[in-house]
């Protein structure tokens, strides 16, 4: 049962700021696969209050590769396109593999890539991938655009830096962010599909003759936000590709993590699986894949 | 049999069309003028009193019609279990509910209850409501709700609400004459059926005065009874309506929700209510399957022979009794059923904790008992060194053993059968020879088995009647009235399947009708106990002959021929000796309406009492592989092998062996509902709580050893619950079988499986 006062449809960017200042109490809503669940759930927030529909807003979708290489993917982009767009496929194959594994293809149609990150859940799946490609997020107000790193983009569970007013409109990759890197993501969750990651994990990784040129990993669930791993991108620089090093590196992540034992799972069983995952995670992006 | 051959045929189900297009009418779809909506004012602990309700705020939420506090509504003790009414006083179910309730003995108890013009305004007006509370300790489990000093969840009743002893021989000088004893502690989750509609009733007093409940329910002739006796009036008073159902699983065999929306109903000058409950109060609220702890021995000898079986059950009933110890105590007679041994003692207790109340889920208790029986079973098949399969084989009981537990003689009983085929169509001895080569390393491959033993319908432990009418219609088509109920296993079908057959017409030329009604449609108890093939079998079986020598009495009459020389084929008046078409089935039809000298309706009825039942058996083989970082199994190939007679219609039986199989899986791999110390249910939505996907579960290969059940109407048994019950022991085994480690406590999720292995790498003791 949904708590919703009023429906606005915004028909361009600057036409979902005039909605947001005569509608100052509304919600954005995109893809609905959030919002709607957490209004039927009644939520503080989401009940009693009117929605700003943004999914017509042309300027927030689709993905563009600009003339220096960089990726542009609309914040109103779905998961569904994603996974599929060529730009993606080609240059960024660890994010379309990410959103392939959201829900079920019904929520992969409505999602969005924005809505997915400004939802800030810790499982989010598309979030490590973008941790990993260091994507810029682009934000703008009625008279503001700014840009803000995603790695900085969250505060906490559920919470962004989003002021009140602004929209998270895009997000930007840099060329040397993807090019030349092989990524992995693996989902550790109870189902194979319609299920929220227990655990997960990116990596991305540039190996030349057998060494660690670059290494980023990130993980999702393991903290209140999706979280790099600084201590074990460090120590994985510049070393020979073995299993000792994997292992290592999948040993390191735990001075990273900040994981919780809950009626999930236990804290020992998430820590085990912080060491075993990007270990996998990395054999399977230098192999392409399984 | 008759000559047709529509029994046995995959008739496309009468209702697919009508599904496919949107057509087919379930409760929440019928319109209501003036329709009310009610919700429940549930606890938000799990035992204790409450002691106020402060309801002024909710009163002012605009639409609000009605607060109901317990004392508002009659306060008749009741229970909401599906049995059917029993005259013995001591074999009724245990009334221990009123509608709403002061007294808490769950979280989400039913404490309150708001009415209002919206489902919005009566979700406001609940959140609106302050209770204040009397708390008493919270009892999750038997052993704590056992304890000396435990308080009493109901006044009147121990905690201990039942406990039964069966058996035979001596388990101790058995036991004493084996060479091992496998001695074991097992226990099983909270299941919950899940089912794709929930729980939704619509109440209004009709134009006769009388009160009308439509109502997704498995059982409407019983659901009357049972919202007469809650809202105390007599049986009559009261109209079930079931129209199409999304599904039950035998959570729709207690009358959850109907008491409570009759009674609002009545509060309200008899304007129509609807109740319908979330997916979160459906899986917190409803009923669940009993989460039952064995500690389960098998003596057994060298030579494999099984000396004894001793096994102690303590099942876990929840707030309330609703179908009580018939679960948990219910084993001993099948395990008897299904393998030789000197001695039996089966023991059992049904004890009241403050977690959600148990009730009937399909397979009824079996579930259980078979994974514990054949946990042990393997691991004593294990100890002696021998192949799982032929240890089971030597073992079966051999069709035609007398059943003393039960006094039923196991004619027709093939479970040998089915482990052989089993055995040789899902290339058992190929695959375990292949699993060898993954038994050191990361993923580790095993197989296992399971086999079982099932009844059809609950004679002699309970009543067995149905009762069908049907209607010879102007154009030769028939009318089928049936009390029983279609709840998407596709019943209906098979019943019209047998009708035809029995008559001698066209699959076509019966019509069914989505609804059955309590004023309309005869007696029958309901779709539970996979018991309505064969009951209401019987049942349309003998309408149908009736029927049918009416309509022969006629043609003879007409066609001046002797009635033993004529026959119903394909829907025409056959002369037998010459196989020439007398009329066919529409000119006697037409001729009964419409001769102005002889016109007369043909219809036939027919009730019917069996006293008699059938053992149906089968079996699973799993093969898995484990993830020994993860501890994740992956189902790698199942298969279930069922002897269920005669199948009915093969489509519609490969969707229930399918749809079984799937829930077991799920029941071995990772559902259960989870609960906090205080008793709350933590997983009570479609996320947390891990039904198996599609993409969960492998391609689910079946078989039947098929029979002409000498004992069934068209040579069929039990078949809708019997793929739920050995494809989890079967999993637990194979895992087993994979890394050496047998788990006992369901389900085998990876952390659980994780954990064991980590335990044994540290040298703890297993299965302790």
């Amino acid at each position: 049962m949904f708590d919703i006062t009023g429906y606005y449809e915004a028909h361009s960017l600057a036409n979902v700021f005039e909605l947001l200042k005569e509608q100052p109490t509304a919600r954005i809503v995109a893809g609905g696969t959030d919002v709607l669940v957490k209004s039927r759930a009644r939520v503080t927030g989401f009940v009693e209050t009117p929605l700003i529909g943004i999914s017509r807003v042309a300027e927030m979708k689709g993905v563009i590769m600009a003339d220096d290489g960089t990726i542009n993917i609309g914040a109103l982009t779905t998961f569904d396109e994603i996974e599929h767009n060529k730009i993606i496929n080609q240059n960024m194959p660890l994010l379309s593999q990410a959103v392939s594994l959201v829900g079920g293809p019904q929520t992969r149609r409505m999602g969005t890539i924005g809505g997915n990150v400004c939802n800030a859940g810790p499982a989010a799946d598309s979030a490590p991938a973008l941790f990993t490609y260091n994507a810029v997020c682009e934000i703008c107000s009625a008279t503001t655009t700014r840009e803000v790193p995603i790695t900085e983009f969250y505060i906490g569970v559920g919470k962004v830096k989003l002021q009140p007013g602004e929209v998270l409109v895009k997000f930007k990759i840099t060329k040397q962010n993807y090019q030349g890197y092989q990524g992995y993501y693996i989902k550790f969750a109870q189902r194979a599909a319609l299920d929220i990651a227990n655990l997960s994990c990116a990596a991305l990784v540039k190996v030349t003759e057998n060494k660690i040129q670059d290494l980023r990993i990130c993980f999702g669930a393991a903290a209140a936000t999706p979280i790099r791993m600084p201590a074990a991108e460090a120590y994985g620089l510049g070393k020979e590709v073995s299993n000792d090093t994997l292992t290592t590196i999948g040993d390191y992540c735990l001075q990273d993590t900040k994981t919780i034992a809950d009626w999930r799972a236990s804290k020992e069983y998430r820590d085990h699986l912080v060491t075993v995952l990007p270990v996998r995670a990395l054999a399977l992006a230098l192999k392409d894949g399984e | 049999m008759g000559t047709n051959e529509v029994v046995g045929h995959s008739e496309q189900r009468w209702d697919a069309i009508a599904k496919v297009k949107g057509q087919a009418q379930f409760t929440g779809d019928f319109p209501f003028k003036n329709l009310l909506y009610g919700k429940i004012l549930r606890s938000t602990i799990a035992h204790g009193r409450v002691e106020s309700y402060d309801i002024s705020e909710a009163e002012k939420v605009p639409g609000v019609v009605k607060i109901l506090l317990p004392e508002d509504l009659p306060q008749n003790k009741y229970s909401t279990a599906g049995h059917p009414w029993t005259l013995i006083p001591e074999k009724q179910d245990i009334r221990d509910r009123t509608i709403l309730t002061r007294d808490v003995r769950v979280y989400g108890d039913d404490i309150g209850a708001v009415i209002a013009k919206s489902e919005l305004a009566a979700i406001k007006a609940l959140e609106k409501i302050k209770v204040t509370y009397k708390e008493y300790p919270v009892y999750i489990t038997p052993q704590q709700a056992m304890a000396d000093d435990a308080r009493r969840i109901h006044e009147e009743r121990d905690n201990v609400l039942a406990s039964s002893k069966v058996g035979f021989g001596d388990v101790d000088k058995s036991m004493a004459e084996a060479d091992y004893i496998i001695r074991e502690n097992l226990s099983t989750s909270v299941q919950q059926h899940v089912h794709m509609e929930n729980q939704i009733a619509v109440a209004y007093q009709d134009a006769d005065q009388r009160w009308t409940c439509v109502s997704s329910t498995q059982i409407p002739h019983i659901c009357r009874r049972i919202i007469a006796q809650a809202v105390g009036v007599s049986w009559s008073k009261i109209r079930v309506k079931k129209p199409f159902i999304g599904g039950g699983f035998g959570n729709k065999q207690d009358a959850v929700v109907e008491p409570l929306v009759v009674a609002m109903s009545m509060a309200c000058n008899g304007q129509p209510v609807q109740l319908a409950l979330t997916r979160e109060e459906s899986i917190a609220y409803t009923r669940t399957r009993h989460a039952i702890d064995y500690n389960f021995a098998i003596g057994v000898k060298k030579d494999g022979t099984i000396t004894a079986i001793d096994c102690d059950v303590i099942s876990n009933q929840g707030g309330y009794a609703s179908h009580g110890h018939a679960i948990g105590g219910k084993g001993g007679t099948f395990i008897n059923a299904i393998y030789k041994m000197d001695s039996l003692r089966y023991t059992a207790k049904t004890v009241y904790t403050n977690i959600a109340t148990a009730g009937a889920m399909r397979a009824y208790g079996m579930p259980q008992v078979v994974f514990a029986l054949e946990t042990v079973m393997d691991d004593a098949a294990d100890k002696i060194g021998m192949d799982p399969i032929d240890f089971r084989m030597m073992n079966r009981r051999p069709d035609g053993f007398y059943n003393a537990m039960s006094n039923v003689k196991q004619i027709n009983f093939k479970v040998g059968e089915c482990l052989e085929k089993g055995r040789k169509e899902f290339e058992w001895d190929k695959k375990m020879a292949a699993s060898k080569q993954y038994k050191t390393g990361v993923k580790r491959r095993g197989l296992g088995v399971a086999a079982f033993s099932f009844g059809t319908a609950v004679y002699p432990f309970g009543l067995e009647v149905a009762g069908a009418r049907l209607i010879l219609m102007p154009d030769g088509c028939f009318k089928l009235m049936l009390g029983s109920t279609e709840i998407g296993q596709g019943a209906d079908t098979a019943l019209s399947q047998m009708a035809a057959e029995a008559i001698g017409v066209p699959f076509k030329n019966i019509i069914r009708d989505s609804f059955t009604d309590t004023d309309i449609d005869p007696y029958d108890t309901g779709a539970y106990a996979s018991r309505q093939s064969y009951v209401t079998g019987f049942a349309v079986k003998e309408a149908a002959e009736k029927i049918k020598a009416k309509i022969l009495t006629r043609a003879a009459k007409m066609y001046d021929v002797r009635t033993e020389y004529i026959d119903i084929i394909d829907g025409n008046i056959i002369y037998m000796p010459d196989g020439e078409r007398l009329a066919t089935l529409e000119d006697i039809a037409m001729s009964s309406y419409f001769d102005m000298k002889d016109g007369k309706t043909i219809t036939a009825y027919s009730s019917v009492n069996i006293h008699q039942t059938t053992y149906a058996s089968g079996c699973t083989l799993a093969e898995v592989e484990v993830d020994m970082e993860t501890g994740r199994v992956k189902l790698l190939s199942i298969m279930n092998v069922h002897d269920s007679g005669k199948i009915i219609n093969p489509l519609i039986a490969n969707g229930q062996v399918e749809g079984g199989m799937a829930m077991s899986i799920g029941y071995g791999l990772s559902e259960g509902i989870r609960y906090s110390k205080e008793g709350r249910p933590l997983n009570n939505n479609l996320l947390d709580y891990k039904l198996p996907t599609t993409m969960d579960l492998p391609k689910l290969e079946h078989a039947f050893v098929e029979t002409d059940d000498p004992l069934g109407p068209f040579g069929n048994k039990s078949l809708g619950e019997n793929p739920t019950v050995s494809p989890a022991p079967a999993i637990r085994n194979a895992v087993k079988n994979a890394i050496g480690i047998g788990i006992n406590t369901l389900p085998l999720s990876p952390e659980n499986v994780y954990e064991h292995i980590q335990a044994q790498q540290k040298g703890d003791v297993q299965n302790v």
